[in-house]
């Protein structure tokens, strides 16, 4: 019962959605409040049905509902109640249900929170967002049903794929999900902006919070995703550039992109239609990832059932979505009228570089992605791209933003002195030489490319702090000066330097995890010892356990320094009999600034276990920072002028003034 | 037009540009999506159907360095004759930085352990000594593993991505493809039917 009850919500939103998607685009036409204020309440009442859709869902796969034939499919009755839970979205039928979910959540908060939006603008946005849902809710209820019944109900299910079950994964969609279906919001303003014709600041103002929130998500979701890469595929790798890996990364570069962009608009009415691009793109590039997941025109591991009559559907949305707002920007982009102008080195131009570099970066990996299919509808010829085209092109891409994005906050609106910024980074410029110095003394010459990143990574961290530092006139005012330039400072400030320092600290984790990783692979018998990195590893005992839906041998490390035991760890080698597969999961012990890592692989009492230890120095920052990025954009997310969204404008001075704090946004 | 000034004309020629330019993302858009609708067009997992019946490529292969053998191991390389020896055999392609090949491992073994077929490598584009590490850490039941590093003979092969698997009959001709990760439910209809029919 609960099954229908769950089948007809959905149905009733996607009318709801119907109503949402012309009624108001109507009444804002024509000017009529009242068919305008309908798409609040329609915007509610659909996020209210859905919720209740995906209750029953959720329910379905708790309660082990074998009538319901995605239960009978994706669960088992074995199978731990977080897995039952995380199964609901762990496919493709369920999965659609949780981004419609996401979809009608930020309808609704704009409905709820966005008091201070023009009544059009608003009911526009809205409408907009209620086209994208009823797309989607048709694809659902044409072709994806997630309840549809089994019957007769089978006694047990097919249990789900062990891969998935795990706690990073568990909620690794909720909040990828966030962030990429968030960013529809985005897209929706940027239309219903190019339907009125009009961006301003307040434009910029009221759209970047959306972003913001929804970059949080993607930044967390992305995180978690290599997170669970890294300990359960067991290589000690945290990033295998996976079409669909990079078609979560594309959208993140573009909100990237995006956020910075928005600040110009803000502040100095510039570079507007290229933000109202990228707000379309960043949306569209979601919507790309959706259907490469679901069409099966890239192989990969991610890739749910394939099925080219939903990728037929898909595509049509895409186009109808895409091709639709591209060409409304074709027709009305050229009318927006050009901002402020500024030079080359300014504020402006230091995030025009950010822009043009993270863009050039999201379209390389979409190449990248593409390429292989692009040849073969071509054909000419068969290739698959793989990790060194990414790491060839992508890394040279970001090497300018991370210089720039030290300098970029020191430099002042419309023109600037680079020269004069440089000076104020001396202690960042001195922090990075020495240490490209050590690393150049400690691995030689050979490690000039690991120099210039570790280099890089202490120039981000250093210099965001110098910056920081020079906002609040540390050292250069009285204390008593300075504590109250740290306490006038606006959240946003304090979000934008958390947020870079993760990225430095990002930086710092990546290099660690490619370059200056220990490796050692062997053949362990109980009581060996094996020294990595200065740490001695014993394998203790291997033992056969039991888990809840799966059988392990589980080998026992006890880690030492210097002959001195701190700690063990634990590595399994799980089998799971309901799906027939075997996951790893790998012994981790974190210092904070290193993971030491043991897998354990074949063998058996007679002939000792295959075991593969790795010492992977910074790694544990690869995470730290990604959190820290996220907590940073919250911290501006929380700025009182976000919340109010009254824009503050810039006017232009003629030199890099250090009078006043520095204001503006996160930028 | 003709009674604009040389100016204006300019100004006229300088807007109709500026719309040229703010269609070219919808250009773009509407290029890829025709890619992706002749994408869709076909299959990915089953493409290059044009292998099929006819006899494997011609290549040779280095063996891979590094290897310590597994119980069916043969230490040599591996070469178009390695595939006509009178009963059936089976390529794999794989290399060390792809996921689904972890994934189908445990089937691969499967079939060279418990099956008893002879299952040869080709360790495509992979770095010297992570190929072995791979096999070393998830165990090798390979017979002969070439070491593919130019992509020479995955060019051969038609590989479109790792892993793929290919049948070839004791004449040497190919006989089944499949491109992505065995899955236990391929194995059991149509690889060990196949296999068996060959034999």
């Amino acid at each position: 019962m609960t099954a229908e009850l769950g089948h007809f919500a959905l149905v009733a939103a996607f009318v709801l959605a119907a109503v949402q998607m012309s009624v108001p685009l109507w009444g804002a036409a024509k000017g009529d409040l009242g068919l305008m204020e309908l798409a609040r309440t329609t915007a509610i009442g659909q996020f209210l049905l859905i919720i209740l859709s995906f209750a029953a869902l959720v329910n379905a796969f708790v309660v082990s509902d074998f009538s319901v034939l995605n239960v009978v499919q994706n669960s088992h009755s074995t199978k731990p109640l977080l897995y039952k839970i995380s199964g609901a979205w762990g496919n493709h039928e369920g999965s659609l249900l949780l981004w419609v979910l996401i979809l009608a959540l930020f309808g609704a908060m704009v409905a709820a929170f966005g008091r201070n939006l023009p009544p059009s603008l608003r009911a526009r946005t809205l409408s907009v967002q209620a086209m994208i849902a009823f797309g989607f809710m048709a694809f659902m209820i044409f072709t994806s049903n997630p309840f549809d019944r089994s019957l007769p109900a089978p006694a047990d299910g097919q249990g789900l794929n062990p891969l998935l079950q795990d706690p990073g994964l568990a909620f690794h969609p909720p909040f990828l999900y966030f962030g990429y279906v968030g960013l529809s919001i985005a897209f929706s303003f940027a239309v219903a902006a190019l339907i009125e014709g009009k961006v301003d600041a307040a434009w910029a103002c009221w759209v970047r919070p959306w972003t913001l929130a929804a970059w949080c998500g993607l930044t967390v979701g992305i995180g978690l995703g290599s997170w669970w890469a890294y300990y359960e595929l067991g290589w000690g790798g945290f990033w295998f550039w996976d079409p669909v890996e990079n078609a979560s990364f594309i959208p993140w570069l573009c909100a990237t992109a995006l956020l910075h962009s928005a600040i110009v608009v803000e502040k100095r009415d510039a570079l507007k239609s290229w933000t109202i691009l990228l707000a379309i793109i960043a949306f569209s590039m979601s919507l790309l990832g959706t259907f490469l997941v679901r069409s099966g025109v890239l192989t990969s591991v991610h890739a749910f059932a394939t099925d080219p009559e939903r990728g037929v559907f898909i595509l049509a949305l895409l186009g109808v979505a895409i091709g639709g707002s591209l060409t409304l920007y074709a027709i009305r982009a050229p009318a927006l009228q050009a901002g402020g102008l500024f030079q080359p080195i300014s504020r402006e131009g230091g995030l025009l570089l950010n822009n043009l570099f993270l863009s050039a970066a999201a379209g390389t990996v979409l190449l990248g992605t593409l390429y292989p299919l692009f040849l073969d509808v071509l054909d000419a010829g068969k290739v698959s791209v793989g990790p060194p085209y990414f790491n060839a092109t992508f890394g040279p891409l970001m090497a300018p933003v991370l210089v720039a994005m030290v300098i970029g906050p020191f430099l002042s609106w419309k023109r600037a002195d680079l020269g004069h910024a440089l000076i104020r980074l001396w202690m960042a410029l001195a922090a990075a030489a020495i240490a490209i110095a050590l690393v150049l003394i400690y691995s030689g010459v050979k490690g000039v490319l690991p120099a210039l990143g570790v280099g890089a990574a202490v120039w981000i961290i250093v210099g965001t702090l110098v910056e920081f530092a020079d906002r609040i006139k540390l050292g250069r005012a009285p204390l008593g000066e300075s504590v109250r330039r740290l306490r006038r400072q606006p959240r946003s400030a304090y979000g934008m330097t958390t947020a870079h320092i993760g990225v430095g600290l990002v930086v710092a984790g990546v290099l660690g995890a490619t370059v200056f990783k220990t490796e050692s692979i062997q053949v362990m018998r109980p009581g060996d010892t094996v020294v990595v990195a200065g740490y001695g590893f014993t394998l203790d005992r291997v033992e056969d356990i039991r888990g809840a839906n799966y059988v392990a041998e589980r080998a026992v490390f006890r880690l030492s320094s210097d002959g001195v035991e701190f700690a063990a760890v634990n590595a399994e080698r799980r089998n799971y009999p309901v799906e027939r597969q075997q996951t790893t999961e790998a012994g981790i012990h974190t210092t904070w600034f290193a993971d030491l890592y043991a897998v354990v692989g074949e063998g058996d009492s007679r002939n000792g276990w295959t075991t593969r230890i790795y010492h992977n120095p910074l790694v544990p920052w690869i995470w730290l920072g990604t959190i820290v990025m996220a907590i940073g954009g919250a911290i501006s997310l929380t700025d009182r002028r976000l919340r109010i969204g009254a824009p503050t404008t810039r006017r232009a001075k003629g030199a890099a003034s250090n009078d006043g704090p520095v204001p503006a946004g996160a930028d | 037009m003709t009674a604009l000034s040389p100016l204006a004309r300019i100004e006229v020629e300088q807007s109709q540009m500026r719309y040229v330019l703010y269609g070219i993302p919808l250009l773009v858009a509407v290029a890829i999506g025709a890619f992706f609708y002749f994408g869709l067009g076909g299959n990915p997992r089953n493409l290059p159907s044009a292998f099929i019946d006819k006899p494997a490529p011609a290549f040779n292969l280095v063996a891979l360095p590094g290897r310590t053998l597994g119980p069916h191991g043969d230490p040599g390389g591996l070469s178009t004759a390695d595939l006509k020896v009178g009963k059936p055999v089976i390529v794999n392609v794989w290399a060390s930085w792809c996921i689904p090949c972890v994934a189908e491992h445990p089937l691969v073994d499967r079939l060279a352990t418990k099956e008893g077929y002879t299952v040869h490598g080709i360790n495509y584009a992979d770095k010297a000594g992570d190929g072995a590490g791979w096999l070393k850490r998830l165990g090798d039941p390979y017979a002969k593993v070439g070491f593919d590093i130019d992509r020479k003979a995955g060019i051969e092969w038609g590989v479109y991505g790792v892993p793929e698997t290919f049948i070839v009959d004791g004449e040497g001709i190919v006989r089944f493809k499949h491109a992505g990760a065995l899955t236990p439910d391929l194995l059991e209809k149509t690889i060990l039917p196949l296999l068996k029919e060959l034999q």
